[in-house]
């Protein structure tokens, strides 16, 4: 980027696009939508479990989403895990079980950067928790693709500058980055490019329970998903929250009034 | 006037051997303490639950840790998903020290501005900086326990540091590690001092209230208790005013472990450690930010030695500098509310500590590398110059006769 004498720069090259939803597990009283739970894990099972691991869930945690003991069991039957030596002293392959971790779609990291030119696509488990925005952050990355890549005045990245021309005058120039080869354009990303192509379209997935699988109902249901994933303790943790701070306000109120009491002696 | 316990025979059996009940009736039962103590002289009791409830919570979460860097993140939440409790454990313990450092600046402010560490108690605030110090070191290897990218990350640039001293520098950072990066070693021994140091630290909280009841507690005027007139007994008034203190400070604290549990923390730690990928910025949890800000302040070398090194020097002698203040303030008058010069440096000096941690919060560019460097400048200023001048020039309002002579007619 050429910057000649007085360049003004609007610097939004990292600026990433977070749009705010209204979450049903926020707030003091917010609940994780079993529904969305349910259709949430459809999806990443069907589409984003192909390249992402989520290995700090087990399947027996998907009862708490409101699947039945024997839905798990067979959800957990479907894939194939590794395990021993067994009594030969040989490994082999079994079906899942409650009690494994969910099954990874590649057996180490470098099989994953392998398959995937070079980068290891994230264990999903703590996704949420682990970028700025949280759910906002996940929901936007999955609806912020553009294809074709939108022209840099359009971009969310883009740069604005004045720069000087060569007949002496300015001139306002606008920039944003290159998307690269196995790259793709995406808004909610600090610098708008992702080396993952778009996983979600419409429809991608038939929901169990009927509901159109639009790319938006898609994305929110994965997102809750992900969210409870991260945070499986959160409505427990907001309702015993609730019950320790009521109890601390009256508890402290009764205190300020004792306090009050016995200082009267020494305040006259 | 003894308690009541004292004429029960299995407590005068008890006593006679180890004096526990007396020794607890006369330091908090009959302890003559200033009648005019105000809400800011609650932060050391504060300080003191925080310590217990550190504890408790660390011993419990060490039960389900694993030291290893194959394991220390899956333990992590292990601990988070599967211990009883488990999340609400852990919730405690790092918003818990978020909570300790809170109560241990406003304790330490509050002596800066009352004085409380002038004669006869300078060796109470020395012992305080120790304190401030072992909780320094404590927390920063704490936060490398589970083993996130900025654990690992943290560790890295801080240990780097100490190969700034000359000559045996790198040895140092070697013998440090354990090895040539952070790695296993490095955790581990984290792992062994972090559970060690708190119970240094709670040997040096008893030495300073061991010095603190020497001369019993300062006051909002600064001025010395001249009999009971001035005095209360510890118990009830400030056992109940403690109490009632307690239960604002919960819940404030527990709002944030209940509601807002991630509020200070870095979300790239939720990303197991990964060696060969540096984050694109490296800031540490917000109590240690002011002194990032002057580690990263000194950008350009002097002479011989290195930025690097006078900026190491620099992080450091601004804890140490600490040390030295009962004898840089020069005042005769303790409190600040009879020092109308110092008085409105003490809220300066406040803004300057803030503006640093703001510093340090931001990437070393642009504006905050000057910003950084002006508040670094007065921060040092405020101690070596300011202090020692104000404190001789100053003309201080007339001091009250005594605690007890507002009030009394």
């Amino acid at each position: 980027m050429l910057i000649a004498g007085a360049a003004q720069a609007q610097d939004t090259a990292s600026t990433a696009q977070v749009s705010e939803r209204h979450w049903s597990f926020e707030g003091l009283f917010g609940t994780f939508d079993r529904g969305a739970l349910q259709r949430g894990f459809q999806v990443y099972n069907d589409v984003c479990a192909t390249c992402h691991s989520m290995r700090q869930m087990y399947y027996r945690n998907l009862m708490e989403v409101g699947f039945t003991e024997d839905q798990v069991k067979n959800l957990a039957a479907a894939k194939e895990v590794d395990d021993g030596p067994n009594d030969e002293g040989k490994m082999f392959t079994r079906p899942g079980r409650p009690a494994d971790r969910f099954k990874s779609p590649f057996p180490n990291a470098k099989a994953a950067a392998f398959a995937n030119n070079g980068a290891v696509p994230p264990d999903l488990s703590l996704i949420v928790k682990a970028r700025e925005g949280g759910p906002n952050h996940v929901f936007g990355t999955l609806m912020g693709y553009k294809q074709p890549a939108p022209p840099p005045e359009e971009s969310a990245c883009r740069v604005t500058q004045e720069q000087k021309q060569a007949n002496g005058q300015m001139k306002t120039v606008v920039t944003a980055p290159t998307i690269g080869d196995g790259q793709y354009y995406n808004a909610a990303m600090p610098g708008c490019v992702i080396a993952m192509p778009p996983p979600l379209q419409e429809n991608s997935v038939t929901y169990a329970d009927g509901t159109p699988a639009t790319l938006e109902q898609q994305a929110v249901d994965v997102s809750t998903f992900l969210a409870w994933a991260a945070e499986p303790e959160l409505e427990t943790r907001h309702r015993t929250g609730v019950k320790v701070l009521l109890f601390l306000f009256i508890l402290t109120g009764m205190l300020f009034a004792v306090k009050k009491k016995v200082w009267r002696a020494v305040h006259h | 006037m003894a308690a009541k316990w004292m004429n029960n025979g299995i407590v005068r059996w008890i006593d006679y051997r180890l004096p526990m009940f007396s020794f607890l009736d006369h330091e908090l039962n009959e302890y003559p303490t200033p009648k005019n103590l105000s809400y800011w002289w609650n932060f050391g009791s504060l300080a003191g639950i925080m310590l217990v409830i550190m504890v408790a919570t660390g011993i419990v979460l060490a039960m389900h840790y694993t030291p290893h860097v194959d394991h220390a993140f899956d333990s992590v939440e292990h601990i988070m998903r599967d211990v009883n409790y488990g999340w609400l454990l852990r919730y405690l313990h790092v918003n818990g020290a978020s909570a300790f450092f809170m109560v241990i600046y406003i304790h330490l402010f509050r002596g800066l501005y009352y004085g409380s560490y002038k004669a006869p108690r300078e060796l109470l605030w020395m012992i305080g900086v120790v304190i401030l110090l072992t909780m320094m070191a404590t927390a920063f290897m704490g936060y490398v326990l589970p083993w996130g990218q900025m654990s690992f990350w943290a560790a890295t640039v801080i240990t780097n540091l100490f190969s700034a001293i000359p000559l045996i520098g790198d040895h140092i950072v070697t013998w440090l590690w354990g090895g040539f990066s952070v790695a296993n070693p490095t955790l581990a021994r984290f792992f062994s001092l972090h559970y060690l140091l708190p119970f240094v630290l709670i040997g040096v909280v008893m030495l300073h209230l061991l010095a603190l009841h020497q001369h019993g507690s300062g006051n909002p005027l600064g001025i010395d208790t001249k009999g009971p007139q001035d005095t209360i007994p510890f118990h009830p008034y400030y056992t109940v005013k403690d109490l009632f203190g307690t239960g604002v400070f919960l819940i404030l604290y527990l709002g944030v472990v209940f509601f807002a549990p991630n509020f200070f923390g870095e979300a790239i730690n939720y990303v197991e450690a990964n060696p060969l990928q540096t984050p694109p910025h490296i800031v540490p949890e917000w109590y240690f930010l002011p002194y990032y800000a002057i580690l990263r302040s000194i950008t350009f070398d002097i002479w011989f030695i290195s930025g690097k090194l006078i900026g190491v020097i620099l992080m450091f002698g601004s804890i140490l500098i600490l040390f030295l203040l009962p004898w840089l303030d020069t005042s005769k008058v303790r409190s600040a509310r009879f020092r109308p010069i110092y008085k409105q440096l003490f809220w300066v000096f406040l803004v300057d500590a803030i503006v640093l941690g703001w510093v340090g919060a931001n990437p070393p560019e642009g504006k905050f590398i000057i910003i950084g460097q002006i508040a670094t400048a007065y921060y040092f200023l405020h101690f070596i110059v300011v202090m020692p001048i104000v404190g001789l020039i100053e003309t201080p309002k007339p001091l009250p006769a005594s605690i007890s002579e507002p009030v009394l007619r």
